[in-house]
């Protein structure tokens, strides 16, 4: 079996690994599926009328425009969650089981990225069918739905990476952990649950280059409007620029590791 | 060929050298006992061994590849399993194993056959499917063993692999590692037990303060620091009387308490007989009589000045028909 082949079933049961972990322990699962889906329920229940806002973006309902954000959300858990699950790894040795293998070393990182990108899939999909059950219109139709699933498992993938990052450097579940408000005021620092344009200084300015605004403009565009190529590149853009940063940081975190020990 | 070959192998951690330059060489086929309190360098050393850790100084080769320039074929040619058995609690026996047939490149058919093999090797197939969490510390510690074997590896590392269990779990595990070695798996083994380093080990270095402080067989080892002796426990006021005696069949060691005579028998056992009759024919009563052997303690002693007293952590360990209770 060649290396590529042998890296690609590591990575593939790593993968598989994490997602089990993840079904296996609540406090990594609830984040991603419980949490978004409670602030979906309050946020859609109490702020509908929001929709009435002049500047407002034309939407079939505030479900529909808020599916976008709470997939943001849960997929940027879903990262976070995934650091959290890779650095209590290290702290109970089990990456020593792993990097005694005769197996390159990064593909145990995209191992553990590969799961957290199934669970931005897995949120995405959770999203939709809620979205769907309480009557939200996908204007974009199934390939704008695919195209959506799609950015936002990427985007998991992404944040996973810095999250893996984080995980390798300082071997601590309870730093990972200590990140989850940051998740929160990114998300809110973007247009995740407010339209840009009714934002106010300095929130507005921010948001307008939070690279996360862009992803979620172009996972909601197929949602709200139906695909759009310009947004869809912004939103690609931008999670490209995320997962190199998310690698180079996590091979380096990585190298780190294994120098000192 | 010598299966680990180690050469003035040195850790730094900033200032602090957990290992100070040591050298040892492993034979192919050997259980190579590495003995030495907590905090001695056993660990740093395998790590270093098993390429999870860079030396800052020195060099060392593990079956033939050096640990450093050539550390995938070295890992390809081991089976490690460290301290403190790193098993995910989440993770039923059965997945353990599997995935670590898969990080060894084993094809999926044959990694499942080879699991299945190794869990009925260290009597697990009945608890294969529960969740690792749910097992006891000798269960953890053999399943982690058998994770190590997956590969059939050359050389065996194992750090500690009886820490914390208590002594039925312990034989199981010596069993194992005997019937490894008797494949012809060279095993490399830390331990902080005496007992443990005495009963398995070919050959045994002794480590203190990263430094090896005493290399060789365990009765070469306590060959050098000595004859056994005679331990007498003689009545009360016959003490006086009974070191007269004893001293002129040898020599006598400092006592332990008031009531004991030592006396060190060059023949051992043979020795014996004579002692006896000396007491009798000068009437002094005893009241108990054992030959003593020099142990690794006393070798350890004898190099460093200080006692290896494990720190006895012993695991909550169920009995084997019992269920512990799930984490």
């Amino acid at each position: 079996m060649s290396n590529l082949a042998v890296s690609a079933r590591v990575v593939r049961a790593l993968g598989a690994r994490s997602i089990r972990q993840t079904f296996r322990r609540p406090q990594l699962i609830s984040p991603i599926v419980v949490f978004p889906t409670l602030l979906l329920a309050i946020q859609t229940g109490g702020a509908g009328a929001g929709i009435e806002l002049p500047g407002f973006p034309p939407v079939q309902s505030f479900l529909q425009f808020m599916l976008a954000g709470s997939m943001m959300q849960a997929m940027m858990l879903a990262g976070n969650s995934g650091g959290i699950a890779f650095a209590v790894d290290i702290e109970m040795g089990f990456t020593d089981r792993l990097f005694a293998a005769p197996i390159p070393r990064f593909a145990i990182v995209l191992g553990r990225l590969a799961g957290t990108a199934a669970l931005g899939l897995f949120a995405s999909i959770w999203f939709f069918a809620i979205g769907l059950i309480f009557g939200a219109h996908i204007e974009g139709g199934v390939p704008g739905t695919l195209l959506s699933m799609a950015l936002i498992t990427a985007s998991a993938l992404a944040v996973g990476g810095i999250g893996a990052a984080i995980a390798l450097r300082t071997g601590s579940a309870s730093v990972v952990q200590g990140l989850f408000p940051l998740v929160l005021v990114v998300l809110f620092l973007s247009s995740a649950f407010f339209p840009q344009e009714l934002m106010i200084e300095p929130a507005k300015t921010i948001a307008e280059y939070n690279p996360f605004s862009f992803i979620v403009e172009g996972v909601r565009e197929p949602i709200i409007a139906g695909i759009d190529a310009t947004q869809t590149l912004e939103a690609v853009a931008a999670i490209a620029g995320i997962v190199a940063l998310g690698l180079i940081l996590s091979a380096r975190a990585l190298r780190h590791r294994l120098r000192v020990g | 060929m010598p299966a680990i070959v180690v050469e003035g192998l040195q850790r730094a951690f900033g200032e602090v050298f957990a290992v100070q330059g040591i050298d040892l060489a492993v034979d192919e086929g050997e259980i190579y006992g590495f003995l030495g309190p907590n905090g001695a360098g056993k660990t740093t050393t395998v790590r270093m061994l098993t390429t999870l850790l860079l030396p800052t100084g020195g060099q060392a080769s593990v079956a033939g590849y050096d640990v450093v320039d050539e550390a995938r074929q070295v890992r390809g040619s081991i089976g490690v399993a460290l301290q403190e058995a790193a098993l995910d609690p989440l993770m039923t026996g059965r997945e353990l194993i599997r995935l670590q047939a898969t990080l060894q490149g084993l094809p999926t058919a044959a990694g499942r056959k080879r699991a299945d093999a190794l869990l009925e090797r260290v009597d697990l197939s009945g608890a294969a499917d529960r969740r690792v969490g749910t097992y006891s510390g000798g269960m953890q510690r053999r399943l982690d063993l058998a994770a190590a074997l997956v590969h059939e590896p050359r050389v065996l590392f194992l750090d500690e692999p009886t820490t914390g269990l208590d002594p039925v779990s312990r034989k199981t595990i010596w069993e194992e590692v005997r019937a490894l070695n008797e494949d012809g798996t060279t095993v490399f083994l830390t331990t902080q037990y005496l007992e443990e380093a005495d009963q398995l080990a070919d050959n045994v270095g002794i480590i203190d303060s990263g430094l090896i402080v005493a290399e060789g067989t365990p009765e070469s080892l306590k060959g050098e620091v000595g004859n056994p002796h005679v331990e007498l426990l003689v009545g009360a006021g016959e003490i006086a009387e009974a070191e007269r005696v004893c001293r002129e069949l040898g020599r006598l060691l400092p006592p332990k308490d008031a009531k004991r005579v030592l006396l060190e028998v060059e023949h051992g056992a043979a020795d014996i007989p004579r002692v006896v009759r000396a007491l009798d024919e000068a009437g002094i009563g005893v009241e108990s009589l054992e030959l003593v052997r020099p142990t690794l303690d006393d070798v350890f002693v004898d190099k460093t000045g200080h006692h290896l007293e494990p720190e006895e952590k012993q695991e909550d360990e169920p009995a084997e028909d019992e269920e512990p209770t799930p984490a």
